[in-house]
């Protein structure tokens, strides 16, 4: 009788188990920080890329053409922070689940610098410690996400002087490979 | 006895039920749906106030069906303008905090319809004061902002919400100490009709360009020679372009072989070759109606004063432009004047800028110095097809006109010096008196520009 009572007791529990594997599925969708590293890393190739080969050649080396801020009144080449923010609003405009900033401590528009808890913390920690990325989690507007900051790194001497001469730039001492600033990336979870 | 009243209740009941259900549908498949306006529409849309589905495509959907709306008429027009707060700025979740206090991914958030008691200028219905609510701490890096009033922002000439082409601060300061006006005051001349006929839509292998004679008029026998009509058309680039008659009278219909003589055509033939006119006509005040496939606005219907010899006259095309003799120096000032009577266009003879116009107009001075009320409302700009630049009016005469800092890059500074065009605009009753003196009101956000940038040198010098 009592093997009986077990027998029943262990397939009750059993089959429990069965069940609610059957309910949900295992998620098998990328990890939210491979998933940030893998943007950013193409988001940095295009940025260095624009910035080296069409900023730097163009506008520096053959100065064949400018780049400005008011590229449209002048008909002068995008700034590279504003090519890489015209591609987050384009991404934005698509509905992609995901979003991504360029912050700074220290940047030439206000709107720019880091305001969440997580953006400050992120912004001064990569600028204490170069070469690394700083990963947390945050609540904005009722939802919850992964954030990743990584460097933004002053490839090109354009990025530099260009930062070092702007009348709103609160900092005129960047120097080449320095951090100026940071990606932030956003996923929700 | 109860019983029988009771029934003569639920009669009573049925017929008004009935008879309400029948009266909204009728309201609802007929032109006027008076009925149905929750409320007083605004300036921008009351002429198309009947056409709900403009706005309301969907009757099942929510805002984002609003929100399409809007864009549908809108979206290019901010694109152009370099909109300076746009959708995708509020989208990212780092301003989730700046959306919960204004909710700035949509347009009815500030542009509420059919919200009389709360409609400010432009068609906005939030307070003057809606800036602060993110840019409190501007006077941190603008120290020339400190103590300035909240509700000023967007009021005082110095910033607008869309659209700040003309007023961001690098602009400025690349036109401070301009004069009042330029030695070379001039707009830039319409392009040549010979560029017309360049575009893939203009149909040179029936029109091909020649000029034609007056026994060349090809009207069916059916249709009465005017020798006026005849003569108005010999006068004007059609016939000396090869534009014959059957150009824009005759139109194909479904099912005949022969096209078919039309004695008023619409402005739908005008855009065959006007193409830009005829869309920026249907985008303004003038056409917007026509659009909507509604009845013809007349200037009867408008809120602004009018002649009321005018107030049963269609707008169309040849409203201002009279069929046959399409002159746009008539069209540019006197089509204007015979219906607008309000107080700034009755004060535009007095003005300098009428006798600059009047200049040009006689053979006294240069083409295209001359001022008239086209050159500020249908502005001059340049269009491209197939690759062929093209300099037309814009004939949508709302575009520029609020807030009117919108005329500082495409009107004013043609001739004007960059600060005296801001003050001139800034001065309301000046406006009204159609610039007929000096202004009287001092915007002083050229000083502030020039003491920053005075400052920001000297600190550099150190």
């Amino acid at each position: 009788m009592k093997s009986k009572i077990l027998v029943l007791f262990s397939s009750i529990i059993g089959s429990a188990f069965l069940l609610s594997a059957c309910g949900e599925q295992k998620t098998t969708g990328i990890d939210p920080q491979m998933m940030t590293d893998s943007l950013f890393s193409v988001m940095e190739a295009d940025r260095t890329v624009y910035t080296k080969l069409i900023i730097g050649r163009l506008a520096k080396d053959e100065k064949v053409i400018k780049a400005s801020e008011h590229w449209k009144d002048e008909k002068a080449l995008v700034l590279p922070a504003q090519m890489f923010r015209y591609g987050a609003e384009r991404v934005a405009e698509k509905g992609a689940p995901f979003s991504y900033s360029l912050l700074s401590l220290w940047p030439v528009n206000k709107q720019n610098k880091p305001k969440t808890e997580v953006e400050i913390k992120g912004l001064n920690y990569i600028a204490e410690n170069p070469g690394k990325n700083f990963y947390s989690e945050e609540e904005l507007g009722g939802v919850k996400y992964f954030t990743a900051v990584y460097p933004d790194v002053g490839v090109a001497p354009a990025c530099v002087s260009c930062h070092n001469k702007h009348k709103d730039s609160p900092r005129t001492d960047f120097k080449l490979g320095e951090v100026m600033g940071g990606v932030v990336i956003r996923i929700p979870i | 006895m109860m019983s029988a009243r009771k029934h003569i209740y639920w009669i009573y009941w049925l017929l008004i039920t009935v008879g309400l259900a029948v009266y909204l549908t009728m309201q609802l498949l007929g032109e006027d749906k008076t009925v149905y306006l929750p409320g007083k529409t605004s300036h921008g849309h009351y002429q198309i106030e009947m056409a709900c589905a403009a706005c309301h495509s969907d009757p099942l959907g929510g805002g984002e069906v609003l929100q399409e709306a809007c864009m549908n008429c809108h979206g290019s027009e901010l694109e152009v303008a370099d909109d300076s707060h746009p959708k995708s700025k509020f989208t990212n979740p780092r301003n989730a905090d700046r959306v919960a206090k204004l909710d700035a991914r949509k347009c009815v958030t500030c542009h509420t319809e059919h919200k009389e008691e709360i409609t400010l200028a432009m068609g906005v219905t939030q307070p003057d004061d809606v800036c602060f609510k993110c840019h409190q701490d501007v006077a941190e890096n603008r120290p020339s902002h400190e103590g300035l009033e909240f509700p000023t922002c967007a009021t005082a000439g110095c910033h607008n919400f869309h659209d700040n082409r003309a007023l961001y601060e690098d602009f400025l300061s690349k036109h401070l100490g301009e004069p009042e006006v330029h030695s070379t005051a001039k707009v830039a001349p319409l392009s040549p009709v010979e560029v017309y006929q360049t575009i893939s839509s203009y149909p040179i292998k029936q029109y091909p360009i020649k000029a034609l004679k007056s026994n060349e008029a090809d009207q069916p026998i059916s249709v009465r020679r005017d020798p006026k009509i005849v003569q108005d058309w010999m006068d004007t680039a059609h016939s000396q372009s090869g534009v014959n008659c059957s150009a824009c009278h005759e139109q194909k219909t479904e099912g005949l072989d022969k096209p078919v003589w039309v004695d008023k055509p619409s402005h739908k033939v005008c855009s065959t070759c006007h193409t830009d006119q005829t869309k920026g006509f249907l985008s303004g005040k003038h056409g917007m109606r026509l659009e909507q496939n509604l009845t013809p606005m007349t200037p009867g219907k408008a809120r602004l004063e009018m002649k009321r010899t005018a107030h049963g006259d269609e707008l169309s095309c040849v409203s201002c432009h009279s069929s046959h003799r399409f002159n746009t120096k008539d069209a540019a000032v006197e089509a204007c004047l015979s219906c607008h009577d309000d107080q700034h266009s009755n004060s535009y003879k007095d003005s300098k800028h009428f006798n600059l116009w009047h200049k040009e107009i006689r053979g006294q001075a240069a083409e295209n110095t001359g001022v008239s009320c086209a050159t500020c409302h249908m502005p001059r700009k340049e269009v491209k097809h197939d690759g062929v630049k093209i300099i037309i009016a814009e004939h949508n005469q709302n575009d520029n006109l609020r807030p009117n800092e919108k005329m500082l890059r495409s009107v004013c500074m043609q001739c004007h010096g960059l600060g005296f065009s801001i003050d001139a605009l800034a001065d309301r009753e000046l406006v009204e008196k159609n610039f007929s003196e000096k202004p009287d009101v001092h915007i002083e956000s050229l000083d502030m520009v020039k003491k920053r940038l005075g400052l920001k040198k000297d600190v550099d010098g150190m």
